[in-house]
């Protein structure tokens, strides 16, 4: 009956919803976009351990990749100094050369980054923690050959997608592909034109300078000691003081745990602004409770008449009052989810890169639903007390 | 003889409108049978429907005893007023006042509800009794798709649903035609004849006052003569 009573008055309802799902779908988009930025930023550093530090010259802002453009490269003799510095396990040089990338008649933009040889290689696959999708990955002495990103699977790159054995060409110079890694969530994995390096320095050229510097510690526990060492010693090494750095030591994960912190923040932001237009969506169904009680008083009459005690009537405006906001919260949810992979799909097609994903959570969406169907309730309360408290003669008498 | 159902015992009723006190009942006694058929008369403004609503639990008087069915309900609580409401009386009125958004049939099926009786069990006694008033083809319609007559035989129907022992009546042909109106009394008349229920009706129109078996003249908020309609 009460739901009979919704349907009767149609608009009404819907306007009382508009507060509860303008405010359950901000919190559906926001927090799912939120979960999916985080899972992105994760996955975009590409490393995992907690025992990495990475070495970048920092300067102007620039884009690209981290490491490229600043005014005052990293010299890549700094690498054996910092595998020098106790604690050390290996200090591996990263290059990262941008280029065209041609295939099939079609030229693109790549990013070609080095994988060390030796030891360095095993250090750095176990960091990267990269597998092939096909073909295999890189080994020493592959000349030139390539191992691509997963993206390149994707036709719309290259008018057809490249697969292992197929020749590309990275700066006119033709280079055959090796493999294709496996998906990685990440813009700059998935992206990514991963050379041997002795091949990509004869290819690209050496200036004696490197982007990023990878240095493995060997005990994690002592990463903030090796990371003062490893800033005492640039600071030397490039004649800088204390506070006046054009380079950064920064561990992933630490870089990780900061950037969630700021997203949570904001997360909170969201949710704070989504619960004040869930209050006021509250209000607006008080509002729309206490005048269908006024409406349909001369029906409390009649029902009290045959029978109904107090508690009959309360429930029945109580429950009503909690479904206008379930449906609210329902069309909510559908709105939200919409907007949140709608607002991914809109990342995805104009930045080309996988940095926003959506994700909506099972809990997420029954958590707005029963927040919903609990702040409509709370909106009911008094109007369905004041309804059940109505003296049966007078609201029979109760002329609209 | 049979023994009383309803039993009013100097009832006063007053309602204090800013400083002005309205006497709707001036010490009302009136003593009803089980199985009679009263008719309570009166102009406009006499307290029929205040009595009405003592009688039917809606209300409770300011001074005095009301007796149903030996139990003094002068001074229950809302709740409990409502559940013996539910148990014992059907009403019927003016207005009709069935719900416009449940078609015949719920709103039959309703006062069952409020005594916990299965679905099933309602839905068999609403076609029943809507069939007994004649309606049984029209029990899916909404009261908004049936004549005024029509109306007040669903109500008529609605008002048996939990098998009460008496029927209140305020003015059940206020609203009807003439025709319309002598057809509602005829199933009155029926329901107490054959279903042994004591009705009270009240009506300020001398023509119906003939299908009861005793007619309370009430006057100023209390009862100013009594005739039997003999044998009828
Ligand atoms: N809720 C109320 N508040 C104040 N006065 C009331 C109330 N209900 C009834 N009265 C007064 O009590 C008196 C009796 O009213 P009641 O409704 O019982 O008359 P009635 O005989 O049913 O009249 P009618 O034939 O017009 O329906 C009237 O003077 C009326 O104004
Ligand atoms: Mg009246």
């Amino acid at each position: 009956m009460a739901v009979r009573n919704l349907g009767g008055r149609k608009l009404r309802s819907w306007l009382t919803m508009l507060g509860i799902f303008i405010g359950i779908a901000a919190v559906v988009s926001l927090v799912g976009m939120g979960e999916g930025l985080r899972i992105a930023i994760t996955s975009q550093f590409g490393f995992v351990g907690s025992d990495v530090l990475t070495v970048t010259a920092e300067g102007l802002a620039t884009a690209g990749p981290p490491g490229t453009g600043a005014p005052n490269p990293l010299s890549d003799n700094l690498a054996a100094k910092i595998e020098k510095i106790p604690g050390v396990e290996a200090a591996i040089n990263r290059y990262l050369k941008s280029g065209t990338l041609e295939f099939n008649n079609k030229q693109g933009l790549g990013f070609a980054m080095s994988v060390p040889e030796g030891d360095n290689r095993k250090i750095m696959m176990k960091m990267l923690n990269l597998e092939a999708e096909q073909g295999r990955l890189l080994k020493d002495g592959d000349g030139r050959k390539v191992l691509l990103g997963n993206s390149y699977l994707d036709k719309s790159q290259f008018g057809k997608p490249i697969s292992s054995g197929d020749y590309v060409y990275l700066n006119s110079i033709k280079y055959q592909v090796i493999g294709i890694m496996k998906k990685k969530g990440s813009f700059l994995f998935d992206q990514a034109v991963l050379v041997n390096t002795k091949q990509l320095l004869a290819d690209f050229g050496d200036d004696g300078t490197t982007n990023i510097i990878a240095v493995k510690v060997i005990d994690e526990s002592r990463i903030d000691k090796v990371k003062e060492d490893v800033e005492k010693l640039l600071r030397k090494e490039r004649d800088v003081k204390v506070g006046e750095e054009d380079f950064s030591v920064s561990s992933p994960e630490q870089t990780l745990e900061q950037m969630n912190s700021v997203l949570g923040a904001v997360q909170w932001f969201i949710v704070i602004l989504a619960s004040i237009s869930l209050v006021v969506g509250g209000i607006g169904i008080m509002n729309t409770m206490y005048t269908s009680v006024l409406e349909r008083t001369k029906e409390i009459g009649i029902l009290k008449s045959i029978g109904a005690r107090n508690r009959v009537i309360f429930l029945l405006f109580f429950l009503e009052s909690g479904f206008l906001g379930l449906v609210g919260g329902i069309i909510g949810v559908i709105l939200g989810i919409t907007l949140a992979y709608g607002l991914a799909y809109l990342g995805r097609t104009l930045l080309g890169a996988d940095l926003i994903q959506a994700s909506v959570s099972m809990g997420l969406i029954f958590g707005s639903l029963s927040f919903s169907f609990v702040i409509g309730t709370l909106a009911g309360l008094l109007p369905a007390y004041q309804a059940s408290r109505k003296h049966p003669v007078d609201a029979l008498r109760f002329i609209k | 003889m049979k023994k009383a159902i309803i039993k009013l015992d100097n009832v006063w009723k007053t309602y204090t409108m800013g400083n002005v006190k309205v006497h709707a009942l001036r010490g009302l006694s009136l003593t009803i049978k089980d199985g009679e058929f009263v008719c309570i008369y009166g102009p406009s403004g006499s307290g029929k429907s205040t009595a009405m609503n003592m009688v039917g639990c809606l209300d409770i008087p300011s001074q005095g005893d009301i007796f149903l069915k030996g139990k003094n309900i002068a001074h229950l609580s809302e709740s409990d007023l409502a559940q013996i409401r539910g148990k014992t009386i059907g009403f019927i009125f003016q207005q009709f006042n069935l719900i416009n958004t449940l078609s015949a049939l719920e709103n039959v099926m309703l006062p069952m509800v409020f005594q916990g009786y299965s679905e099933q069990a309602r839905r068999a006694r609403a076609i029943k009794l809507l069939d007994m008033v004649d309606l049984a083809k029209r029990m899916d319609h909404k009261p908004t798709e049936l004549s005024g007559g029509q109306q007040q035989r669903v109500a008529i129907a609605r008002s048996l649903s939990n098998n009460p022992e008496v029927i209140l009546a305020d003015e059940p042909t206020g609203n009807l035609d003439s025709k319309t109106g002598n057809k509602i009394m005829d199933f009155l008349r029926t329901m107490n004849k054959k279903e042994k229920k004591t009705i009270i009706m009240v009506s300020h129109d001398q023509s119906l006052a003939k299908y009861a078996d005793r007619i309370e003249y009430l006057r100023d908020g209390s009862i100013i003569e009594t005739k039997n309609n003999g044998k009828r």
